[in-house]
C-alpha cells in the first residue's frame, strides 16, 4: 500500500453493468469498501450475486458492458484474473475446481511464488502452512491430495480459506464460502475467516442465508435483487432478512419491473446461485 | 479462453535441435535399399551366414508386403516419405568404445548437451548409448555380470552369445509378422540384448539413451530381452532427437520374453523431433504368473505408429500397458497398445492419455483379444484424452474381439477440453494462462509419469513445458 491510496476505499465498484451470453445479468451495482470492513451481499437465488463475484475475478464467461472495478485506486477490468490475484484480489470459490493430479502442496507454492513474486525456502513454506492448517483444524496429509479432487463439501471450502490465509488478499470476496457446510465446519471456516480480518483486509462476503453472521459480524449488509444493490445497512438488516425472508424487499421493489418477477427473472442465468 | 498456438514445426529454438558439427559419420553407404545393401550391412558387420540370409528373406517380405492400410495404421500411405532417400546404415566410429574414457569428445559434448552423464553416474547401472546406428559405448557393471545378467548391444551379442541370440531372435516378432518389422529384420543395426538369468532381480533400473545424428537417416535398432522365470528386470530407454530437415525414419523392433513368474517392465519416452516417422513393433509374450509392463511415452516425431502388445499364453499372466502421447502442430500421434488373452485366467490393463494441442491429432488405437478358453480373463482398457484448443484432435480405435463367454472386461473412454473453469480457479490464484495450462496438462498425465524412475519423471514434466511453451496466451 503506497501513501497514496492512504485514506481511500481499497474496493470500489460504480454503476456495474454485466452480461452473460447477452443477458444482463448485472443492472448497475454500486459498492465501497474500505480497509478492515467486512460487507455482506445477500440476495435471493438469481439476483446475480455470483455473477458479481466472478465478474469482480475477471471470468472469461462474465461481460462486462459498464461500470469500473477499482482495486486501490486502479480499474481491474482490463487485468487478466491472474493480474487482478497478484495485485490483491481473492475469491474464495462457492464450487472451487477439481484439478486431477495436481498436488495441493505443489499448487500452493506455486499460487504463493506468484501472489508474493518470490519462491519461499521449502522449511518457512512448510512452516507457514502447517500453521494455516492448524488453524482451520485440517490434517497435514491434505496438502499431498489432488486440488479439490475428491473433497467433501466442508474440504473445499476450508481450502478456499487456507489459500485465503496464505495469499494474503486486500480484497476477498467469498462466495457462498458457508454453504453446504455442516454447524461444525461453519465454524471452523467462519472462525478461520475471522482470525484473517484486520486493518488492512477488504472483505465481501456474499452469502444467501444469515446463518454464517451468527459467527462473522460483518459492519455492512446490501441486499441484490434483480442485479441492482437495492438496499444497504447495518447488521440489523441481515436480521430482519432472517426473520422475514426476502419477499418484503421483493414487493418493495417489484413494481418498478413491470409483469417480471425479479426474484425469478435472472435464475437460469445467474451462473451457479 | 483466448488460445494462440506456437508452431513448434517452425520454432528452431527446440531445446534440443542441434547438430553437433564435428561429428563425421564414416563409412556412409548409398541411400535406399537393395539386395547388395541388406547384404552389404551383414558384410560390415562380419555376422554369420544365418543372419545374412534372415536379412534377405525379411527383404523380401518387405518388398511383398503393401503398406499397412485400414485399422492399423496412422495412414503412412498420405506422407511422401521417400524410403529410397534414406540411409539404412551408419557406422558412426571405427570401433565400439569399451569404457567411458574410449567415448569420442564430440559424442561425450554431445551426451553433455542433453545432460546425460550425470543421470547415468547417478542412477545407471549399465550404460549404453546409441548414436547414430550402432552403439559406440557400452558399460556393464560388475555386479550386474556377476549376477549372470547378460546386457550388451545386440549386435555383439550375436557374437558373444550365438546361441542365445539364435534361440529367441525373431521368435516374439517374426519378420514377416509386418512390413515394419520386415524392414527392421533386413537392416537392423544396434539395440540392446538383455538376458536376465532364473531368480535373478535386477536391482535397478537398466538404461539405453540413443538419438539420431545424420539427416535422412533411418535407425533400426533391435532389442531382445529375456527374463527367465522368476526374475525381475525394468528396461528404460528414453531418446531426444534433434531437429532436421528432411524426413527421418526410425522403424525399431522390441522382442520380450517374459517366463513363469517372471517381471518386466519396459519403459520408453521418445521425443523425435517433429520430422521423424517413428514406426515401431513391440511385443511380449508373458508365460505362468508372469507380469509384463510397458510404459511408453511419446512425444514428438511427425508420426509415430505404436501399440506395444503382451501376449498373455499361460494361466496367471497380467500384462500392464500404459500410454501417453502428446501431438504438437503437424504431428499425429497414433499410439495404444494390445492384449492378447490367450490362457485362462489372465488379466490386462491398458491405460492411454492423449494431450493434443494446435493441429496435433492423438489417436488410440487399441487390440483386445480373448481366445476361446480363456476363461476367467479380465481386462481393463481405459483412454482418456485431453484437447488443449479446437484445432486439436483425437480419435479412439478400440478393437475387441472377445471369443469367450466368461470374461470380464471394461472399457471407458474421456474427451476433455482444457478446462475454462480450471484455467480460471487457478489464474485467479495469481497463475499466468500458460502456467496455469501446464499445471492442469502435468497434472492429467500424472498417473503414468508417476510410475517413471524419477529422473525420467522429471525430463517428461520439462519436455511437457517445452511442449506447452506459448500454446496458450
Amino acid at each position: 500500500m503506497t501513501e497514496d491510496n492512504d485514506g481511500q476505499p481499497i474496493f470500489v465498484i460504480e454503476d456495474l453493468h454485466v452480461s452473460v451470453e447477452g443477458k444482463p445479468i448485472l443492472k448497475g451495482v454500486d459498492l465501497v469498501i474500505n480497509r478492515g470492513e467486512v460487507h455482506t451481499l445477500m440476495g435471493p437465488n438469481g439476483s446475480g450475486k455470483s455473477t458479481l463475484a466472478n465478474s469482480i475475478m475477471g471470468h472469461p464467461r462474465y461481460e462486462v458492458t459498464k461500470g469500473r472495478v477499482l482495486l486501490k485506486g486502479e480499474d481491474v477490468l482490463s487485468l487478466t484474473p491472474d493480474q487482478r490475484a497478484r495485485n490483491g484480489l481473492f475469491l474464495a470459490f462457492q464450487y472451487p475446481m477439481g484439478i486431477p493430479g495436481v498436488v495441493m502442496g505443489n499448487f500452493l507454492r506455486a499460487a504463493m511464488k506468484a501472489r508474493h513474486g518470490e519462491d519461499l525456502p521449502v522449511r518457512e513454506f512448510r512452516k507457514l502452512l502447517d500453521e494455516k492448517l492448524d488453524l482451520l483444524k485440517m490434517d497435514p496429509s491434505f496438502v499431498r491430495r489432488y486440488v479439490n479432487e475428491g473433497f467433501s463439501g466442508g474440504e473445499k471450502k476450508r481450502a478456499e480459506v487456507l489459500q485465503m490465509a496464505l495469499l494474503q488478499p486486500e480484497l476477498a470476496v467469498l462466495d457462498e464460502t458457508d454453504s453446504g457446510l455442516d454447524i461444525d465446519a461453519l465454524r471452523t471456516v467462519a472462525e478461520g475467516i475471522n482470525a484473517l480480518r484486520g486493518p488492512d483486509l477488504g472483505v465481501l462476503l456474499i452469502t444467501h442465508y444469515q446463518r454464517i453472521l451468527d459467527y462473522i459480524k460483518p459492519d455492512i449488509v446490501h441486499v441484490l435483487l434483480d442485479g441492482r444493490i437495492v438496499k444497504t445497512g447495518g447488521p440489523e438488516l441481515s436480521g430482519e432478512l432472517e426473520e422475514k425472508g426476502y419477499d418484503w424487499i421483493i414487493q418493495e421493489f417489484a413494481p418498478a419491473n413491470a409483469g417480471v418477477a425479479p426474484a425469478t427473472a435472472g435464475s437460469s442465468a445467474g451462473g451457479g446461485d | 479462453m483466448a488460445t494462440k498456438v506456437q508452431d513448434i514445426a517452425g520454432d528452431r529454438g527446440y531445446k534440443f535441435g542441434w547438430n553437433d558439427p564435428e561429428f563425421k559419420a564414416v563409412n556412409v553407404p548409398q541411400k535406399g535399399l537393395s539386395e547388395s545393401v541388406v547384404a552389404g550391412i551383414s558384410e560390415m558387420k562380419g555376422e554369420p551366414s544365418w543372419m545374412r540370409d534372415f536379412r534377405l528373406k525379411a527383404y523380401g517380405h518387405w518388398l511383398e508386403r503393401p503398406m499397412p492400410t485400414g485399422f492399423w495404421g496412422g495412414n503412412i500411405q498420405n506422407y511422401d516419405l521417400d524410403f529410397d532417400d534414406i540411409y539404412y546404415y551408419v557406422k558412426p566410429v571405427a570401433e565400439q568404445g569399451k569404457t567411458w574414457e574410449d567415448v569420442p569428445d564430440e559424442i561425450k559434448r554431445t551426451f553433455d548437451k542433453l545432460g546425460i552423464p550425470e543421470a547415468e553416474r547417478k542412477f545407471l547401472s549399465g550404460v549404453e548409448a546409441q548414436y547414430d546406428s550402432e552403439v559406440v559405448y557400452h558399460n556393464i557393471q560388475e555386479d550386474l555380470e556377476k549376477l549372470g545378467v547378460i546386457f550388451t548391444d545386440t549386435d555383439s551379442a550375436l557374437r558373444e552369445h550365438p546361441d542365445l541370440f539364435r534361440e529367441y531372435f525373431g521368435t516374439i516378432i517374426p519378420p514377416n509378422d509386418n512390413k515394419f518389422a520386415s524392414l527392421n529384420s533386413a537392416v537392423w543395426s544396434g539395440g540392446s540384448v538383455i538376458y536376465v538369468p532364473k531368480g535373478v532381480k535386477v536391482p535397478m533400473p537398466l538404461q539405453a539413451y540413443f538419438r539420431i545424428n545424420t539427416e535422412s537417416m533411418g535407425q533400426f535398432e533391435r532389442t531382445l530381452i529375456i527374463a527367465d522365470e522368476g526374475s525381475d528386470v525394468h528396461y528404460v530407454e528414453g531418446c531426444t532427437a534433434p531437429t532436421y530437415s528432411s524426413d527421418s525414419l526410425h522403424s525399431a523392433v522390441v522382442e520380450i520374453v517374459v517366463k513363469k513368474g517372471a517381471h518386466v517392465r519396459y519403459t520408453t519416452i521418445q521425443n523425435w523431433s517433429d520430422n521423424v516417422f517413428n514406426l515401431v513393433t513391440k511385443r511380449m509374450a508373458v508365460y505362468g504368473e508372469g507380469v509384463g509392463e510397458w510404459v511408453d511415452g511419446n512425444l514428438g516425431s511427425k508420426l509415430t505408429m505404436k501399440y506395444p502388445s503382451t501376449y498373455l499364453m499361460e494361466p496367471g499372466a497380467h500384462g500392464e500397458i500404459l500410454s501417453l502421447a502428446m501431438a504438437g502442430p503437424g504431428q499425429h500421434q497414433d499410439a495404444g497398445g494390445k492384449c492378447i488373452h490367450a490362457a485362462p485366467h489372465t488379466t490386462s490393463v491398458i491405460n492411454s492419455k492423449s494431450v493434443s494441442k494446435g493441429s496435433g491429432r492423438t489417436s488410440y488405437r487399441g487390440q483386445l483379444k480373448v481366445y476361446p478358453g480363456a476363461k476367467g480373463s479380465k481386462s481393463t482398457v481405459r483412454c482418456d484424452a485431453l484437447l488443449l484448443d479446437d484445432e486439436s484432435r483425437t480419435d479412439t480405435y478400440p478393437l475387441m474381439e472377445i471369443d469367450e463367454q466368461q470374461v470380464n472386461i471394461g472399457h471407458e473412454a474421456s474427451v476433455s477440453k482444457l478446462g475454462e473453469e480450471q484455467l480460471f480457479y487457478l489464474m485467479s490464484r495469481g497463475l499466468e494462462e500458460a502456467e496455469a495450462a501446464k499445471m492442469i496438462v502435468n497434472g492429467f498425465v500424472e498417473p503414468i509419469v508417476k510410475e517413471l524412475p524419477m529422473e525420467y519423471a522429471v525430463e517428461l514434466n520439462r519436455l511437457i513445458e517445452l511442449q506447452m511453451e506459448g500454446s496458450v496466451g
